[in-house]
């Protein structure tokens, strides 16, 4: 916890400000009079714009909600906090090339430095710079570069391994974790600027490239460099609430960027995510700065989002016959994405493939503390109607039903700026033949096992005892768990109106049926024909119920549930949290124990036996710092995704009620219609 | 507990000679005082305005009396208002022991309600008796208006009960019996016909009609609760869905009161009307009943004549018997041809008056959803 905290007072100048624009409303203020004007206009097309941009604002930005900001941490905090910081950034920003020495002559730095530039950057670097052209030409290979970066982090985690060794300092083992990071990122932004950006910019853009990853690694530093000097006040900054608001700010912020992303162009995105985990770098934040208005932009218009990727599931099919039978969907993609082999696809997938795509992603992702959007859950009762064959409404909804969910679900999927990248996401969208899912069955042995660990998982939980350092979260868990809890509650009370819907829909179709039948036996010509008009118009009354139950369900009810399971995915990833916590506990104790030993061999004076002992608690030093590194980068993670969750969820629901209303809207605008055009009839009684 | 209901008058007289209405009603512990207020210009009253306290028993002593009355045979007899059933809010009332104040806002509305619904049908009863040139100089009828003490009709008791019951079961025999004789009228053969056809028709559709508006109200309880859930989700959130949440039960809750209103005045032009009607049709094939009653009397006095001529043996007595059973029985038809086409005529009537009202109200309300809507759409969308 205690290196997040550290890490994240420096970039909240550069980060705050979309974040400013956006929520908080004082900020917002100061903006719109004079910097969101000027932010605006400029179009990411025009050079020139975008430098008055650095110039002119920037100096309101960094000076005017920093000094409210740290107003206030600075009479409690150190003051050592904010102070570096904002000066930095303010320099960062007017010179960029200022910056390296800048950076440089912070004592602290200067450690770190020569290793950055020798080891960690030639590894990646030779990626970075083999790639851009072959980016640019073949989109193909994409695949190289989803895999590379791997690789990569993977050697470079084990050098941080071994650098943890050299470098006792905890700084450096972050700039080699957070090393991978960029890189991996990097990869894809190197060529894309050009679409971005016009050509000059993004010749300076290109140019820079090599440049940029240096810089980037320095900002990185220029992260964590200043962090050790305030490291000593963190501990009052963790419970000081307005330095743990500045955080949200930070996370918000980064999270605003690459939560926008995806329905940005790609390419943007990549240009922006550099200073996502950089947002200090100096030439970066040029770039980031274009995007982040557009990202605003983008805020409002939200059909962007299924604009660049736009996935459809259809058509489903029963394939074979009796209890082996199943559902196929078609699964299309329409997308603008360079990392797609076509703009246009389409696959077919049965539903434990989906299932089966929910597996590997929450197995990769879950334990980094993301939410992996859960798909819909099996329903062998549904099926086995399905299955059996009766062509009965019943079925035919049930089959609507998941065809929707499992639309919604990959909606999710892909909206998701990380599993985007996944390459199972990937080719579950574009592969022509899957492997066949097989752990998805709910009556398998392997669906047991699943139980099962479900069931310990239940039982480890209860006897974790987290003592909750972190107010946030601390809030956070119990707002989820109470969301939850009312959703739940609200659902079944949509659900109780789907039903009674159904049966007005029901009772007023009997009812038209009885009104026709007394017309019929009316021997006043005039009411006889009222009366079956009558019966005409609640037969149509009778759609029209059917229809906004139809919508009762499909916008409302179906996104309750939706919620309910995303709820408990959210749940799902404080868990997460909370095992890397327990992890790093246990180390802990262990590493207790084994200086327990080593006191114990010392005064027993038995040298033999000490080196060994010597060499456990170095092990378990490792093994505690690497856990405790986990957990924090865990709790940053999952802090990231649930804003980033809850930001989703304002909006979601926000465009599904307004779908909601207007269905409801459309419904009494035909009741209108339908009265209005009985009316004559009832008057021409006589 | 007290409620007071003001009634809008539905006055179906043109006659201002005698004019009734029920402008309020009390509604106590176990009973309903329905104030009836008279206004005439009759001679045969004493004054030319009245305001007396009548009960529930009272209509029914009166309707009784008038069923019973031999010269009415001939005509359609108002149906008796049915007995004010608030059994549900009642019980739960005397649960709580306590009136009003324990009473949620919501049993309270729908207890005005449904009391407003039954002074409705009490009024429309003394308008029945009041608008038609017979009943309303019945003897009684008058009483029931002027005597400004409690009437003190004595309640039926448990063999009066059984006796009605009884009786109800001889008549439905009867009516059996009596079908077989042949019809010599085809204009009440043809209206015989009408009226048993109509009459289950009418009943089914009361009920399909009852069923519908009950689901009616589901839904909008539904919108109720929905909305109360949503504020609850709201009250524990302090993001931005917060704000969405609020103004979406907000909407719910606007949504749930004009959805009730609808339902309910689709209870009260239409359920109703038909409720009303099933029971007027039920009156109309009384009158039937008696008239085939006496045309049965009729045939039998004719079958007693003949043998009593044939026999040579109190010929007089039969010829005055079968005299007195034809004049019966011409009296009835003609008095029941002349009622039952003034019940088709009144029928139409009610049956237009009601479905314009219930449309235009149907329309007004969906108007009213409409604009609701469609600003908390515009709000919605603009933050």
């Amino acid at each position: 916890m205690a290196a997040s905290s550290e890490r994240s007072p420096p970039p909240f100048p550069d980060s705050e400000e979309p974040e400013l624009l956006e929520d908080s409303d004082e900020g917002a203020d100061a903006f719109t009079g004079t910097s969101i004007s000027e932010m605006d206009s400029p179009s990411p097309d025009s050079t020139k714009p975008p430098k008055d941009i650095f110039n002119e604002p920037l100096e309101d930005i960094f000076s005017d909600p920093l000094s409210n900001i740290n107003s206030e941490p600075q009479k409690k905090v150190d003051t050592k906090i904010p102070s570096p910081s904002s000066d930095e950034a303010v320099d960062l920003f007017s010179d960029p090339l200022d910056d390296d020495s800048e950076v440089v002559s912070s004592p602290e730095v200067q450690n770190p430095m020569p290793d950055l530039l020798n080891e960690p950057v030639q590894a990646p670097k030779s990626d970075v710079l083999g790639e851009p052209p072959v980016h640019k030409n073949a989109a193909r290979q994409q695949d190289i570069f989803e895999d590379p970066p791997k690789g990569s982090s993977k050697s470079s985690s084990v050098k941080k391994a071994a650098s943890a060794e050299l470098f006792s300092d905890e700084d450096e083992e972050d700039l080699f974790k957070e090393l991978p990071k960029v890189v991996t990122k990097k990869p894809q932004p190197s060529g894309p600027p050009v679409d971005v950006f016009t050509e000059v910019k993004s010749d300076v853009k290109v140019k820079p490239q090599v440049k940029d990853d240096p810089t980037d690694l320095f900002a990185e530093e220029a992260l964590t460099a200043p962090a050790p000097k305030p490291s000593a006040s963190s501990s009052s900054s963790r419970t000081n609430g307005v330095h743990s608001e500045e955080h949200d700010l930070f996370s918000e912020a980064t999270v605003e960027l690459s939560l926008d992303s995806p329905r940005n162009d790609r390419k943007k995105k990549d240009a922006v995510k550099p200073s996502v985990s950089a947002p200090v770098a100096p030439v970066a934040s040029s770039s980031s700065k274009a995007p982040s208005k557009t990202l605003e932009e983008l805020e409002e218009e939200e059909s962007e989002d299924t604009f660049d990727l736009n996935i459809s599931v259809t058509n489903p099919e029963k394939v074979g016959d009796g209890m082996n039978a199943y559902m196929a969907y078609k699964v299309s993609t329409q997308t603008s994405l360079t990392m797609f082999r076509s703009k246009t696809f389409t696959v077919r997938r049965r539903f434990s493939d989906f299932l089966g795509l929910y597996e590997k992603l929450s197995e990769k992702h879950l334990q980094n503390g993301y939410i992996v959007p859960p798909p819909p859950e099996k329903s062998i009762l549904g099926m086995t109607k399905v299955k059996v064959g009766k062509e009965d409404p019943s079925s035919a909804e049930f089959v609507e039903r998941r065809r929707a969910a499992l639309e919604r679900y990959l909606q999710r999927v892909v909206s998701h700026p990380s599993l985007l990248q996944d390459p199972d996401v990937r080719e579950f969208l574009e592969k022509e033949e899957l492997p066949r899912a097989v752990s998805t069955q709910a009556l398998s042995g392997a669906g047991f096992l699943k139980m099962l660990n479900k069931a310990t998982d239940a039982v480890s939980k209860m006897t974790i005892k987290m003592n909750e350092q972190d107010v946030w979260f601390d809030e956070k868990i119990q707002d989820v768990e109470n969301e939850e809890q009312h959703m739940r509650k609200l659902h079944v009370m949509v659900e109780s109106l789907v039903n009674h819907r159904k049966e007005l829909s029901g009772n007023t179709a009997v009812f038209a049926k009885s009104v026709a039948m007394l017309g019929s036996s009316e021997d006043n010509t005039a009411l006889s024909r009222a009366l079956s008009q009558l019966a005409e118009v609640e037969d149509r009354i009778e759609q029209l119920h059917q229809e906004q139950a139809a919508n009762d369900f499909f916008t409302f009810s179906e996104l309750l549930a939706d919620y309910i399971r995303l709820l408990g995915a959210v749940k799902g990833c404080f868990d997460q949290r909370m095992k890397a916590w327990q992890r790093w506990q246990d180390a802990e104790n262990m590493l207790q124990k084994k200086r327990e030993v080593e006191a114990k061999l010392l005064w027993a004076n038995k040298p033999d036996k000490l080196q060994q002992a010597k060499d456990e608690i170095a092990e378990w030093e490792a093994k505690v710092t690497q856990y405790e590194r986990e957990f924090e980068r865990i709790s940053a993670t999952v802090r990231k995704e649930v804003i980033r969750f809850d930001k989703e969820k304002a909006r979601d629901f926000k465009r599904q009620i307004i779908k909601y209303l207007e269905s409801l809207l459309n419904s009494q605008q035909q009741l209108i219609k339908y009265w209005e055009a009985f009316l004559p009839e009832a008057k021409a009684i006589a | 507990m007290q409620l007071l209901v003001h009634s809008v008058s539905v006055d179906l007289n043109n006659d201002a000679s005698l004019v009734i209405d029920i402008p309020d009603a009390l509604c106590e512990r176990d009973k309903v005082k329905f104030t009836v207020h008279t206004k005439t210009t009759l001679s045969s009253f004493q004054k030319p305005e009245y305001s007396v306290q009548r009960q529930h028993e009272d209509f029914i002593w009166l309707h009784d009396t008038i069923v019973e009355t031999e010269e009415y045979a001939g005509l359609i007899i108002p149906p008796a208002p049915p007995k004010p059933d608030f059994e549900g809010p009642r019980e739960k009332m005397h649960k709580l022991g306590e009136g009003e104040s324990s009473m949620t806002k919501e049993e309270y509305a729908k207890m005005k309600q449904e009391l407003e619904k039954t002074v409705q049908v009490h009024e429309v009863f003394l308008q029945r008796l009041s608008s038609h040139p017979m009943f309303r100089k019945d003897r009684n009828f008058q009483i029931f208006l002027e005597y400004d003490q409690d009437l003190t009709v004595r309640r039926k008791n448990a063999k009066e009960m059984f006796g009605g019951f009884f009786k109800n079961m001889v008549k439905s025999a009867d009516e059996v019996l009596i079908s077989g004789v042949k019809e010599v009228d085809e204009f009440f053969e043809q209206e015989k016909n009408f009226l048993l056809d109509y009459s289950s028709k009418i009943k089914d559709a009361t009920a399909k009609a009852e069923k519908m508006t009950r689901s009616h109200k589901n839904v909008a309880d539904d919108y109720n609760h929905i909305s109360g859930a949503l504020n609850n989700t709201a009250a524990d959130n302090n993001t931005a869905f917060k704000k969405h949440l609020e103004k979406c039960a907000e909407v719910f809750e606007k949504l749930r009161k004009v959805e009730d209103r609808m339902a309910s005045d689709q209870e009260l032009k239409l359920t109703e009307l038909l409720r009303y009607y099933t029971r007027d049709i039920q009156a109309a094939k009384d009158l039937l009943y008696r008239r085939a009653r006496a045309l049965a009397d009729y045939e039998n006095s004719n079958k007693a004549l003949d043998k009593a001529r044939l026999k040579g043996k109190d010929v007089a007595q039969a010829e005055e018997n079968q005299k007195q059973c034809l004049q019966k029985f011409d009296k009835l038809s003609e008095s029941g041809k002349k009622e039952l086409t003034s019940f088709k005529a009144r029928r139409v009537v009610a049956f237009r008056k009601n479905l314009i009202e219930m449309t235009e109200l149907e329309i007004k309300h969906a108007k009213n959803s409409v604009s609701l809507l469609q600003g908390s759409i515009e709000i919605l969308k603009s933050n």
